[in-house]
């Protein structure tokens, strides 16, 4: 144990410095938050039990009604990987497009791309990652042939007017790699921002962040990257979650990823739990007086939907404390 | 070993790893790394994998994930004060043994905790669970360096107490006159009648005393609570020789905003040392909350293993911040605690069994195998 704990480096910081941090922190909040719901994409991809496509649908149109302007509707990738998303087509078509609202949809390769299109698609996601072994072994291929796939999705996207929202994995941590240098994070991010995507997102992909590594990732990033065109899409696996996206909207970050119900577990470690919990957010935002457009109330009952649904509790500490048992 | 979590069985050889790993060597001989140091000894034991040092053990790759970093302006030590046997204990239905909460407790003092609220000298008509203060206080092993303060809330617990070993005890104030007649029977002015008899008698035997004061960022009863209230009612304490005062987020109900705002109207008049943040997690918002905490300089923060306690305002909801969760934070954000986070997680396990449920901690969640 004594080895353990000198093991530590000590930071040896003033005092002094740390209020003039807080202060005008807390005060460079931003006023609204758009937040990108994740739910029934991310969310049910890692739901083991299969949601059918009726249901898929009322969630999705549920939580159109809650108020979110974002919500990630499906996955167009093979089956054979994510039996969950086989029915995309049909949720896609399914959905009520509520005016202003997007819902985007994942396309891993131009394959997935051109059935988007065909199914409705307006807008579309890239999924990078900031580990070469990670996207090996998600998506078998290097760092640079994904580049490649994007870039020929990016290019059809953008002769058809649709937007492409990007995403990089393991920016605070890798299940293989280990540490992540932001630098890394950084290249990447820049990468698929000036291959075309208006907005990238920054996942921890398992959760494994804290507020400081949060922070010197984003500063590292926003060198690259105008902060208004940067989210963060935190997991929730070490409890982490709420504090790393706090930390990111006092740096100036104002777009945040999350999913009802805290839908999701993580494929990486064995009965955690994954995303976070969109109604946590919304209660926190609120309190912070940011707006977010969401009403909680309907929020809540999209969550107790699907997880009837699914057979399963929430992950929302709010909804948990809301519900009479 | 047979009860030990398999994880854990892996983090046994995070001590060679320290040793083989020179640049974990390094700060131990005291040489500071500036940049990032990382150790990835990964906890997610689901299958083999390569990661940055190959360990195999039993066919599959021990890991944590232990970064640190430069976040400026924190405080350099945290202390944290341990309620799981006394407020977590206290809101779990399940009444524990008097020597399952020895041990528990013992094994608490072995994880470098230096902070253990043991038991509450309260009637057992009120809290059944604490009906064995005095054999849980006596039998405890108490280990050097380690402190071990007990709840009283009026002269005859404290007596009671001092009686049973005490050597440091707690008084608890609330900043809403509701939840005060409703929780302790009196208004807030009797209460502080009340509290000033037990500290003082404390001071004259040289027993330091801590005092609570709960419902700091909202009340079941009243709703908003203004932070001159909390201001007022942690001075009372404080001015009456409580050394600390810890504010409360009873229902956790606070958020970052409203943490902030309350901390600031409390700092005006008590010194930030004399301050600690004890947030329950409610609705999610305990880290964040003590993130904003630390932000502001507070450096000591209270916490229960494995999350233990729910809400008895809000059924089916969750109580403390789970002390793994915390600890995985500060240790992120390049603190000091001097708390071993394994061994607390494995007294987590241990109290878990116990009680017959599963525990709070996300951390122990994702490291121990469902």
């Amino acid at each position: 144990m004594a080895a353990m704990t000198k093991a530590l480096p000590r930071r040896l910081v003033g005092l002094a410095s740390l209020r003039a941090v807080s202060t005008s922190s807390m005060d460079a909040l931003p006023k609204r938050v758009k937040i990108v719901e994740v739910g029934p994409r991310d969310g049910l991809q890692n739901e083991k039990n299969i949601v059918s496509t009726p249901l898929k649908i009322k969630l999705i149109d549920m939580l159109s009604e809650a108020g979110l302007s974002v919500i990630e509707a499906t996955s167009f990738v093979s089956p054979k990987w994510v039996p969950q998303m086989a029915d995309h087509a049909e949720v896609l078509k399914g959905i009520q497009k509520f005016p202003g609202i997007t819902y985007p949809v994942l396309t891993p390769n131009l394959k997935g791309f051109e059935a988007a299109v065909a199914a409705g698609a307006k807008e579309v996601a890239i999924f990078g990652a900031a580990s070469e072994l990670f996207t090996k072994k998600n998506i078998n291929c290097s760092m640079e042939e994904s580049f490649q796939r994007f870039d020929a999705i990016l290019k059809a996207a953008q002769s058809a007017n649709i937007s492409v929202r990007g995403y990089v994995s393991c920016v605070l941590g890798c299940p293989y790699e280990g540490k992540i240098s932001p630098a890394k994070v950084a290249e990447v991010t820049k990468k698929l921002y000036s291959m075309g995507c208006y907005e990238i997102s920054l996942g921890d992909t398992i959760g494994v962040g804290t507020p400081g590594i949060m922070k010197d990732m984003l500063s590292a990033v926003m060198q690259e990257v105008p902060p208004a065109a940067l989210a963060v899409h935190c997991h929730d696996t070490y409890g982490q979650a709420l504090a790393n996206t706090l930390m990111a909207l006092q740096m100036g970050v104002s777009v945040v990823d999350s999913s009802v119900a805290g839908l999701g577990g993580c494929p990486y470690a064995q009965g955690a739990s994954g995303n976070l919990a969109t109604e946590d957010l919304v209660y926190m935002l609120e309190g912070l007086g940011i707006h977010t457009g969401v009403n909680l109330q309907k929020l809540l009952e999209a969550g107790n939907f699907i997880c009837q649904a699914l057979n399963r509790k929430t992950s929302s500490k709010v909804a948990q404390a809301t519900c009479k048992l | 070993m047979g009860n030990v979590p398999s994880a854990v069985k892996h983090c046994l050889s995070y001590q060679q790893l320290l040793r083989e790993h020179l640049w974990i060597g390094d700060s131990v001989a005291g040489a500071l790394d500036p940049a990032q140091i990382s150790v990835l000894i990964n906890l997610h034991c689901f299958q083999p994998y390569v990661c940055g040092f190959s360990v195999s053990l039993a066919g599959s790759v021990a890991c944590i994930h232990w970064e640190t970093s430069q976040l400026s302006g924190l405080p350099e030590f945290v202390k944290i004060v341990e309620v799981g046997p006394r407020d977590g204990l206290q809101n779990e239905k399940v009444i524990v043994p008097t020597d399952i909460k020895i041990e528990f407790i013992n094994r608490l003092s072995q994880t470098g905790l230096s902070v253990i609220e043991v038991t509450s000298f309260v009637s057992p008509r009120w809290v059944p669970q604490m009906a064995d203060h005095t054999e849980v206080m006596k039998g405890i092993h108490q280990y050097p360096g380690v402190r071990y303060p007990v709840l009283t809330p009026n002269l005859q617990g404290f007596h009671r107490a001092v009686a049973a070993g005490a050597t440091e005890i707690s008084v608890f104030g609330a900043a809403s006159e509701s939840f005060s007649k409703k929780n302790i029977n009196c208004s807030i002015e009797e209460s502080m009648g009340k509290f000033e008899e037990v500290v003082k008698s404390a001071r004259h035997m040289n027993i330091p005393a801590r005092g609570y004061v709960s419902c700091a960022l909202g009340c079941p009863y009243e709703g908003i609570i203004t932070p001159q209230k909390v201001t007022e009612v942690s001075k009372r304490l404080y001015s009456m020789g409580c050394y600390e005062i810890s504010l409360g987020d009873t229902i956790g109900v606070g958020t970052p905003g409203s943490m902030k705002r309350m901390l600031e109207s409390v700092m005006k008049e008590i010194p930030l040392g004399a301050l600690a943040v004890h947030c329950h997690d409610t609705y999610g918002q305990a880290l964040a909350n003590i993130l904003t905490a630390l932000q502001m300089g507070i450096n000591v923060v209270d916490s229960a293993v494995s999350g233990l306690g729910g809400c008895p305002y809000a059924k089916g909801a969750s109580g403390n911040v789970a002390t793994e969760d915390l600890i995985y934070m500060l240790n992120g954000l390049g603190l000091n605690t001097g708390v071993n986070l394994y061994k607390v997680m494995e007294a987590g396990d241990f109290i878990c069994k116990a009680v017959n449920k599963t525990t709070n901690s996300k951390v122990a969640q994702a490291s121990f195998r469902a």
